[in-house]
């Protein structure tokens, strides 16, 4: 008797261990919940989790983003009339540069990489984490000590830098404000950069997944590549270059001050070596993200996978030699003036690749109208006016009239932020339910979507005939003809930050209140969408071994073409 | 692989300083010559047998660890890294020297040279000055490798932080030659 009720209390023992063990194994906890060493905020920030350092990349950005963009409201408004409107010419100075500095170097530097490449290029790879986890975390670091330091100068006496985001010599040398913490901050920024991209050049030449070929990796992946490279030959340079302001400031050295023997056009030189390959580490990871949209959202494989994939190593490498079409009104010389026209041209051309490919992904595909596609649409359309105005700009003849002009703001902004914002508010979209498990609200979404779109347009594309007409840029007053365009930019800018703080409401709200998403809801074939939403710590159980081709959409092709063929 | 990338980075560091120094060179070849005269040859060519006999020391000390050969691999080390600091000594009567004759950015001896004088002193302090850094820098990746060593995470079977340590000594040296003819041996 006692010998029975003892097997049955064993027997219990025993089922509910296995029943344990199995749950243990089905049910790990996803990388938000793991316990690990630290708890509360310190799992946060003495993370090596690339998933958790690309979103505390996220939150860091946002804020700054969103100073940025007050700064730009705030701006025009001020722009609303000639004279003063609601502040004065030393604190327009002040705001142009600051809009620029954090919009440039703390939101669209490190952009796309620093959150998505962060989060999905291990996941996308089939890795566990990038190559080096710890500098990933240094990374994170110094752009939050670089970006405090730059905006230290808001709290000193003397006021932050009036110089424009290019602190072109003399000014910068000679201005009283305080020039010194922007250009520090933008040095500290560098090496984030630098160390980010090194990161991600070796994680993805050493980290593959067994079989993931070069020609089988992701697009966004590609992207990630060029940009890295770009990252760690452009950026030592504007490092060497802001350091010699600092010096010249501080010790007096002379390297740029006309008085001592130096030569400021040597400056921008110098300073646009960076600054413009600095545009395609903006630029690439949008369009590595829109590459990766596209495919599953027309439910077709891209349209020229190879040609996408070398047009991005184009772009860096061309994009490298073109740096003087910013200074063509400097007084080069005539061949050298040519010879960089000519190759800004030849550098449209590995874009215009990208645009024609997607576009025949999406002819005759089976497309989905969701968010992320939106966004997307809007990419294209307002990346190839950038794009096409980009070029009207390298013409010679017509640059000599629009150089500094309003037309020089409306394109960059266009490809800047109609181009890379919006892949980021794409990537955002798309990405958003394996990041955090929830599915936002779809009519918030496409609303917002809607209003950014046209309050984008309408703020910046009368800029193009303000710029023509003859309104110079970082003007603080002008002539009363130009006012009518100013204030339907300026009601522009009300449409657009509506419907951006509606996008972000809705994703924030998302959070909590969002339906459960599921592993794979968009049918993506990348491997980011086989592990769960969100993904497990290590992202994956065992390493996959790859066979497929990133983009193979071939069960979802009609039989009538598949007769065809 | 880490390293080789980040010393592409410091190259272009560099880089951009060499192309300012040419094109100033350009432009005012006569008082770079003249600017030239006034550095000491002798402590210059000391320092580079200095440094190139430190990385000389550097790399002796990853054959001794790979051989197994602990305290001898440590003793390259300390070796290179005494290198090291008579090299920053030299430097420190170099600037020294020209400090006492009234040699330094914003003097106003300086000032009144002509432009190209200026420019060179200006870069002389700036990418001398760039290099000693990076000198001191090297100094404490070999003081960390060294203490990995004594403590056994770096050792026969796993010396890539060694290697990699080693590296970045040689960047160090490979951009004295470089500074030292341009500085030094013009004329």
């Amino acid at each position: 008797m006692r010998a029975q009720r003892r097997e049955g209390r064993i027997r219990k023992v025993l089922e509910s261990m296995t029943t344990a063990t199995i749950a243990a194994e089905t049910v790990e906890p996803d990388f938000y919940h793991v316990k690990g060493k630290h708890g509360g905020i310190l799992s946060w920030l003495l993370t090596t989790d690339h998933k958790r350092i690309g979103l505390m990349y996220l939150v860091a950005m946002g804020v700054f983003f969103l100073v940025a963009m007050t700064i730009g409201v705030l701006m025009r408004l001020e722009l609303l009339g000639p004279g003063k409107t609601i502040i004065d010419p030393q604190t327009y100075n002040t705001f142009f540069t600051l809009h620029g500095v954090i919009m440039i170097f703390l939101f669209i530097i490190p952009g796309l990489p620093a959150v998505f490449g962060n989060f999905m290029l291990p996941i996308m790879i089939g890795a566990k984490d990038v190559f080096f986890p710890r500098l990933n975390l240094l990374s994170w670091y110094l752009y939050i000590a670089g970006g405090l330091i730059a905006l230290i100068g808001l709290f000193l006496p003397g006021g932050p830098a009036d110089t424009g985001w290019t602190f072109y010599v003399p000014y910068s040398i000679r201005s009283s404000a305080n020039v010194m913490p922007s250009l520090f901050g933008a040095f500290v920024l560098g090496f984030s950069s630098i160390l980010t991209g090194l990161n991600f050049i070796t994680t993805i030449q050493r980290m593959r997944a067994p079989g993931m070929t070069w020609f089988k990796m992701p697009l966004f992946a590609w992207a990630l590549y060029s940009t890295g490279w770009i990252q760690i030959l452009a950026t030592p340079i504007i490092g060497i270059t802001l350091l010699l302001v600092a010096v010249e400031r501080f010790f007096g050295v002379g390297i740029f001050d006309p008085n001592l023997g130096g030569d400021p056009v040597l400056y921008q030189h110098l300073f646009w070596i960076y600054s413009h390959p600095a545009v395609y580490i903006m630029v690439l990871p949008g369009l590595g993200a829109v590459s990766e949209i596209i495919p599953v959202f027309a439910r077709r494989t891209i349209f020229g996978y190879k040609f996408i994939a070398f047009s991005s190593i184009a772009i860096a490498s061309v994009g490298s030699l073109v740096w003087a079409h910013h200074m063509f009104t400097v007084g080069m010389s005539g061949t050298g003036m040519f010879i960089f026209s000519f190759l800004t041209f030849l550098v449209s051309i590995p874009s215009a690749i990208k645009v024609f490919n997607w576009i025949a992904t999406l002819y005759k595909g089976s497309i989905a109208l969701d968010v992320p596609l939106l966004f997307v649409l809007s990419f294209i359309v307002q990346f190839s006016i950038g794009g096409f105005t980009g070029l009207m700009l390298g013409a010679l003849a017509v640059n000599i009239h629009v150089q500094d002009t309003y037309f020089v703001v409306s394109h960059f902004h266009y490809v800047m932020f109609g181009g890379m914002g919006f892949a980021f508010f794409a990537a955002m979209h798309y990405w958003y339910p394996k990041m955090f498990g929830r599915m936002y609200a779809n009519k918030p979404a496409k609303i917002a979507w809607l209003m950014t779109t046209i309050g984008f347009n309408t703020l910046y594309f009368p800029m193009f005939f303000l710029g023509y007409l003859g309104m110079p840029r970082r003007y603080y007053d002008y002539l009363p003809q130009y006012q009518t365009i100013h204030v339907i930019a300026t009601v522009g800018s009300w449409i657009m930050v509506l419907g951006i703080l509606i996008m972000i409401a809705n994703l924030l709200v998302g959070l909590r209140r969002g339906t459960k998403a599921t592993a794979n809801p968009w049918g993506g074939q990348t491997l980011e969408w086989t592990v769960a939403s969100p993904p497990t710590l290590e992202n994956f159980h065992e390493i996959p071994t790859v066979t497929r081709d990133p983009y193979d959409y071939s069960m979802y092709e009609r039989p009538s073409t598949e007769a065809a063929k | 692989m880490g390293m080789w990338l980040f010393l592409f980075t410091e190259l272009i560091l560099f880089g951009g300083l060499f192309i300012v120094y040419a094109v100033y060179r350009f432009k005012h070849p006569e008082e770079f010559r003249l600017a030239a005269a006034e550095l000491d040859t002798l402590v210059g060519t000391v320092n580079t047998i200095i440094l190139l006999t430190s990385s000389l020391t550097v790399a002796m000390s990853i054959t001794a660890l790979q051989e197994g050969k602990k305290h001898l691999s440590l003793l390259l080390i300390g070796t290179t890294i005494l290198f090291a600091v008579a090299f920053m000594v030299n430097k420190y009567f170099e600037w020294g020297h020209k400090f006492s004759l009234g040699i330094y950015p914003g003097s106003p001896d300086l000032t009144n040279k002509p432009q190209g004088e200026i420019l060179y002193f200006g870069l002389y302090f700036v990418m001398t000055g760039l290099h000693a850094l990076h000198v001191i820098i090297g100094v404490v990746v070999l003081l960390f490798v060294m203490v990995f060593i004594a403590r056994g995470s770096v050792n026969k079977d796993s010396y890539v932080k060694l290697e990699a340590g080693g590296l970045y000594w040689h960047l160090v040296d490979i951009i004295w030659i470089f500074l030292f003819p341009l500085f030094y041996l013009i004329h």
